[in-house]
């Protein structure tokens, strides 16, 4: 009888252990098989455009670099990312001073549309106040602003002013409107709660408006980072000293067109990193209304 | 915010030999505008509730129950009339009276733990330790059985789950009066009848020192909790139908109220009153 009841535990375990193998594998493997399909989706987005490259370079233009040559004068570009070729910085320094000033004008820019997008989302007085203001600027291009900071900062540090300025201006707007919408949009059951139970100002707004508004505030945010990225490629042009902007244009005037398609690439990938970053960062801070 | 509480509490003290009615609706009318057209909700509603009661609403959808209850609550004024509570005019949402909506309203972005201690911390401020509140806050989170789920959000959890959550919430700030807004319409057959225990359990614990009003349009739920069951004509321009007694003891035991014959009777009658009511019976 002692040997069975012995017997019987290490069969339990070694049954268990074969489970959590088999269920280990069920799970491990429709991951498995997501990731690859998902890969495969990738593989054919990236032969699409591929193929449609090589057909411009056989059909249209001959001057068009090629996306095997492209890619060669990539890879050669970032292995000497991060030195001085010819006493030109490499692509890794572009880049860098590139996102700098995206750093610089983007967080001015935050600092002033959220507080403002709050302003204008909670009284109707300030909205109807400014509502023409944004809707009339915010159109304006970038290549208007850039020349009209020019002459605005021409005492008050000139270009690298006026870039900053370009990049602040063109990136308010999408932060502004969202932030406004998100904390115009608080369902009125929220504002109850906050009356019945007499949340104070301070707790209503760290409580229920800033966490409601948050995810708006993010997606407004991920918008301006997009277009703060797509401005400061045009700025870098017209204003040329250094980033990947200017790299691309010089890249241009010297004929060397691969090392353009490398800006694109750098670009690119730059940009969608920082808009995966911020959509990571919505999810994080989204909740699902439970309300019913 | 703190003297009215305080003369408050004198006045449940003094409770037991007190005639006068706690809560006084006195010809209560309320309008409200869409644009250049004002309806009607509820009109010339009057009622007299006693410390310590519990009065249910009964009616047909969109005939002014919630209106009544928003009023008492101090969410909106009435148009016309008056409402008392303990001798004093309303006048605005206060700490004696606490909600639970149908709709939950939990916050989503607050675990369980927090949707309670915030209102908690929100009523008491300083008038409470910090951890006398975290104790209450476990107190009425245990009571309803939710505390293994504190660290939970809203959305993680079931509409029973989330409707005991605002329940605590509502008897965890101590409020005089309790209102409840149909807080059991969205829930399953099932959920529904244990939460009805859970409610009476937690309000004979309390002492039954809350009055409780309650908006619903389910007779078996008004009978089985109710002192009194108000039957409300249809809207717009709704008032008080019927006054109708719940002469049942307390504490009550739903099988036992089920099969007894007063209850059946009541039931009876007011079926045969909803059932009569001209026009969007069939809502």
């Amino acid at each position: 009888m002692e040997d069975v009841s012995l017997a019987l535990p290490g069969l339990e375990a070694r049954g268990d252990r074969s489970r959590r193998a088999r269920e280990l594998v069920a799970r491990a493997l429709p991951a498995a098989a997501s990731t690859a399909r998902r890969a495969g989706w990738s593989l054919g987005s990236v032969a699409i455009v591929l193929a449609v490259w090589q057909l411009v370079c056989l059909t249209i233009s001959r001057d068009f670099p090629t996306p095997l040559a492209s890619f060669r004068v990539t890879l050669e570009l970032w292995r000497n990312a991060f030195t001085k070729v010819d006493g030109v910085p490499g692509i890794g320094f572009q880049v860098l001073a590139s996102m700098r000033r995206i750093a610089i004008g983007f967080s001015l820019s935050a600092a002033f549309a959220i507080p403002a997008g709050l302003l204008i989302g909670v009284s109707p007085t300030i909205r109807k106040l400014f509502d023409p203001i944004v809707q009339v600027l915010r159109p304006v291009s970038p290549l208007v602003w850039f020349p009209l900071a020019l002459v605005a900062f021409k005492n008050m540090g000139g270009v690298s002013s006026s870039t900053l300025f370009t990049i602040f201006v063109t990136s308010l707007w999408p932060t502004l409107i969202n932030t406004a919408v998100g904390v115009s949009s608080l369902p009125p059951d929220y504002r109850i709660v906050a009356k019945v139970f007499r949340f104070s100002r301070w707790r209503y707004l760290r409580m229920i408006l800033l966490p409601h508004a948050l995810p708006y505030v993010l997606t407004g945010l991920r918008l301006s980072m997009g277009t703060a990225w797509l401005v400061i490629v045009a700025a870098e042009m017209l204003s040329g000293d250094m980033g990947i902007g200017f790299f691309a244009w010089d890249a241009y005037n010297a004929g060397s067109y691969e090392k353009m398609i490398a800006a694109v690439g750098a670009i690119g990938g730059v940009g969608l990193a920082l808009d995966r970053g911020f959509t990571a960062l919505h999810r994080r801070f989204s909740y699902e209304e439970a309300s019913r | 915010m703190t003297a009215p509480t305080t003369s408050m509490a004198v006045a449940t003290e003094a409770d037991t030999g007190w005639t006068e009615p706690y809560l006084h609706i006195d010809r209560v009318g309320k309008a409200f505008r869409f644009g250049r057209e004002t309806v009607s909700a509820v009109r010339d509603v009057t009622l007299e509730v006693r410390h310590g009661e519990f009065v249910a609403f009964i009616g047909h959808s969109g005939c002014g129950k919630s209106t009544v209850l928003n009023m008492v609550a101090g969410i909106y004024p009435p148009s016309t009339g008056s409402i008392h509570l303990g001798g004093r005019a309303v006048a605005g949402p206060g700490p004696d009276r606490a909600m639970v909506f149908q709709s939950y309203s939990l916050l989503p972005w607050l675990t369980v733990e927090d949707n309670v201690f915030q209102a908690v911390e929100s009523v008491f401020q300083d008038r409470m330790l910090a951890k006398d509140k975290r104790m209450r806050t476990e107190r009425f989170l245990r009571m309803v059985n939710l505390w293994e789920h504190r660290t939970k959000r809203p959305a993680e959890i079931s509409g029973g789950m989330r409707q005991r959550t605002a329940i605590a919430r509502a008897f965890a700030v101590k409020p005089d009066v309790l209102l409840l807004d149909e807080p059991f319409g969205a829930l399953d057959a099932l959920t529904k009848g244990s939460l009805h225990d859970e409610l009476l359990a937690l309000w004979r614990g309390d002492g039954r020192r809350q009055t409780i009003l309650m908006v619903t349009h389910d007779i078996d739920e008004a009978i089985y909790l109710a002192d009194r069951v108000m039957v409300m004509t249809d809207g717009p321009a709704a008032t008080i139908r019927e006054v109708i007694p719940i002469p049942l003891a307390r504490p009550r035991e739903k099988r036992s109220v089920m099969h007894d014959p007063r209850y059946l009777e009541i039931k009876e009658h007011l079926l045969s009153l909803l059932q009569k009511m001209p026009t969007t019976a069939s809502n």
